[in-house]
């Protein structure tokens, strides 16, 4: 028995190596195949079969909701993680997008399927521009003065009493049916997520993880830091964008609201729930965070309450998140079955 | 000489605050030398490899590369031009793997013009090339050596990575600072052949060192700062004999060592 556990412990150092060798990786048997393939399988369906698990419209609207914050999150995660910029800013990009596609929508009658597009690459380039002075900022600043942003818009479209002011802009759209809705926003968290994954794993990703690391050593080696931060928020911005845009067709109404900070928070609390770094963690959390608050609506303000407790126990007890915890403990045990 | 210096410094001053750091530092570089650079600590000598390479701005003077005026120019921008550097603090990419380290500069605009290290960086796979280039600087390649995280690697290979992620740019000119510090005898002994292999290549280096005896094995000139002043430039011997150069590293064992070898 004490033998028996002391190969198994040589064989996770083994594996060890190979995780740290990354992606130099030989498919040896099914199994091996099994192995690197299932969990992706599971998340694939599982997430197509979500709003056909749902018991009634209600609820399916709310997986809607989930996917819209998961774009936020996913986009807030890769900025974080792969870039080192620590954006509070999702509310801005939700608000600009959502606007965008509410006012393409309204003025010109452009359907959904038109002005999401159209808000994802016009509101990520609005934002992106925006934020260029921000981007020699580091850490914590770069964080503050993001926030400021949605607080700033937000006022602004109050005082000046532009795009309906407080009233916000009604009689948006609605997709043509809630399957549309439901899978447009499904299919997307899906396409977002590998994309970002293939994207972090191009030499471009890698520049990109290069600048977080060092950005000193990216200038030496004679590229434009600033240029590759602006093409990152372009991304991340797009994503929030799409979100924004999404949100105002399902609700059929962009407003103010639209800038609240939930948007730059709760995809935050997601990814330290899911798991920073991993893009899946954020999806995993909006999955836990978006129903609970929905559960807790009843409570009224109260749910506030529920929702910092779940915080501080995911940060005290899993302080690395659901989804890193996950696959360490993945990889472990076949490492230990292996043999 | 006729041909034009490959690099000028003209009077490049730097102050932080009252600190004099550097004061009107003349010098020139033809191409193909290598240009030894010592002094005492704090004389200023990883400040001129800020100042040339734009890492910091020159309080006043001139620094033009292969005659085009490069005083004040973006980081990125000098190196694009082909000046590369190494950081005394080394400053490679810990989160990635060592060979991961090359692909970013064989990303970069320049190796993708010029085709980076030995035209490598257009054909294909940036991982391949970065492997073949640990490899020539010392990194064994049938090992897990330029596979593991660079944070688990030790000093001496680390050193190594600073001078392939140079190398990886294709560069013209090489500033390495203290690539020898740090290091043992045996390793620095392995360090010199390719410090030459560089230069056969016709890349132009300046080595900052306090390792005097392997710096003066492979400088062609060297220059000697002090106090943020340039002392005196001369060959290896010249300086050597210098009686103000013995001034400035008075009880420095290693000069007395190398002066008494000579
Ligand atoms: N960023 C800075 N701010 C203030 N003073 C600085 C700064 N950088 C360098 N100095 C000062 O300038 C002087 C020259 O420093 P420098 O780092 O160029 O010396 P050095 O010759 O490279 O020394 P060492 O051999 O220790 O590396 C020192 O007195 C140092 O304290
Ligand atoms: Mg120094």
């Amino acid at each position: 028995m004490t033998t028996d556990t002391a190969q198994r412990r040589k064989e996770r150092i083994d594996r060890g190596i190979k995780v740290r060798s990354d992606g130099i990786y030989a498919l040896l048997s099914w199994r091996e195949l099994a192995y690197l393939s299932v969990p992706r399988l599971v998340l694939i369906l599982g997430i197509l079969a979500l709003p056909l698990l749902m018991p009634g419209m209600y609820w399916q609207r709310v997986i809607s909701i989930v996917c819209i914050y998961a774009f936020l999150a996913m986009s807030f995660d890769f900025l974080a993680h792969y870039v080192g910029l620590v954006s509070l800013g999702g509310a801005f990009f939700v608000g600009t997008g959502g606007y965008i596609a509410a006012l393409l929508n309204t003025t010109f009658g452009l359907p959904p399927l038109v002005t999401i597009p159209a808000a994802l690459i016009l509101g990520a380039a609005v934002c992106t521009l925006l934020l260029i002075p921000c981007l020699p900022l580091r850490g914590v600043y770069f964080a503050i003065v993001t926030l400021m942003y949605p607080l700033f818009m937000a006022r602004l479209i109050e005082a000046l009493d532009i795009f309906g002011g407080t009233d916000g802009i009604l009689g948006i759209d609605s997709f043509t049916n809630p399957w549309v809705e439901q899978y447009f926003v499904v299919v997307m968290v899906l396409v977002l997520l590998f994309g970002l994954r293939r994207l972090v794993n191009t030499d471009l990703g890698l520049v990109l993880r290069a600048v977080k690391d060092n950005d000193q050593a990216v200038r030496a080696s004679g590229m434009n830091v600033t240029r590759y931060k602006a093409l990152a928020v372009f991304i991340a911005a797009g994503m929030g964008c799409l979100s924004g845009a999404c949100l105002v067709h399902t609700y059929m109404w962009a407003g103010i609201s639209q800038f609240a900070l939930d948007f730059s928070v709760l995809p935050i609390a997601a990814t330290v729930i899911g798991g920073s770094g991993t893009l899946v963690g954020p999806v995993l959390g909006c999955l836990i965070l978006v129903p609970a608050s929905e559960l807790l609506r009843d409570f009224g303000t109260l749910r506030i309450v529920f929702y910092s407790l779940i915080l501080v126990t995911f940060i005290v007890f899993r302080s690395e998140g659901l989804m890193v915890y996950g696959q360490r403990k993945y990889h472990q045990f076949q490492r230990w079955t292996e043999i | 000489m006729t041909t034009e210096p490959i690099l000028q410094v003209e009077n490049v001053t730097k102050t932080f605050g009252g600190i004099i750091a550097l004061n009107r530092v003349s010098f020139e570089v033809h191409e193909g030398e290598i240009l030894g650079v010592i002094g005492p600590n704090g004389s200023g000598k990883t400040t001129i490899v800020n100042c040339i390479t734009g890492f910091i701005k020159a309080t006043s003077g001139h620094v033009r590369f292969r005659g085009k005026n490069i005083t004040g120019k973006a980081p990125h921008k000098i190196a694009d031009m082909g000046v590369a550097r190494t950081f005394q603090i080394m400053r490679p990419y810990y989160s990635l793997p060592a060979y991961k380290n090359l692909v970013i500069p064989l990303f970069s605009p320049r190796a993708r013009r010029t085709g980076g290290w030995r035209g490598g960086g257009r054909l294909g796979d940036r991982n391949t090339v970065g492997i073949d280039i640990l490899e020539e600087i010392g990194f064994e390649r049938d090992s897990y050596v330029p596979y593991k995280m660079t944070s688990t690697l030790p000093t001496g290979y680390l050193k190594r990575l600073e001078l392939a992620r140079c190398l990886a740019l294709k560069p013209e000119l090489i500033l390495c600072d203290e690539v020898f510090s740090g290091l043992s005898m045996s390793e620095i002994a392995s360090m010199v052949p390719l410090i030459e292999r560089i230069q056969m290549d016709g890349i132009t280096l300046i080595m900052i060192e306090h390792r005097l005896r392997e710096l003066f094995q492979v400088a062609t000139r060297v220059m000697v700062l002090n106090f943020g002043e340039k002392i005196m430039e001369g060959s290896p011997d010249e300086v050597m004999a210098d009686a103000r150069v013995r001034e400035a590293y008075f009880g420095s064992e290693e000069v007395q060592e190398v002066m008494d070898h000579a």
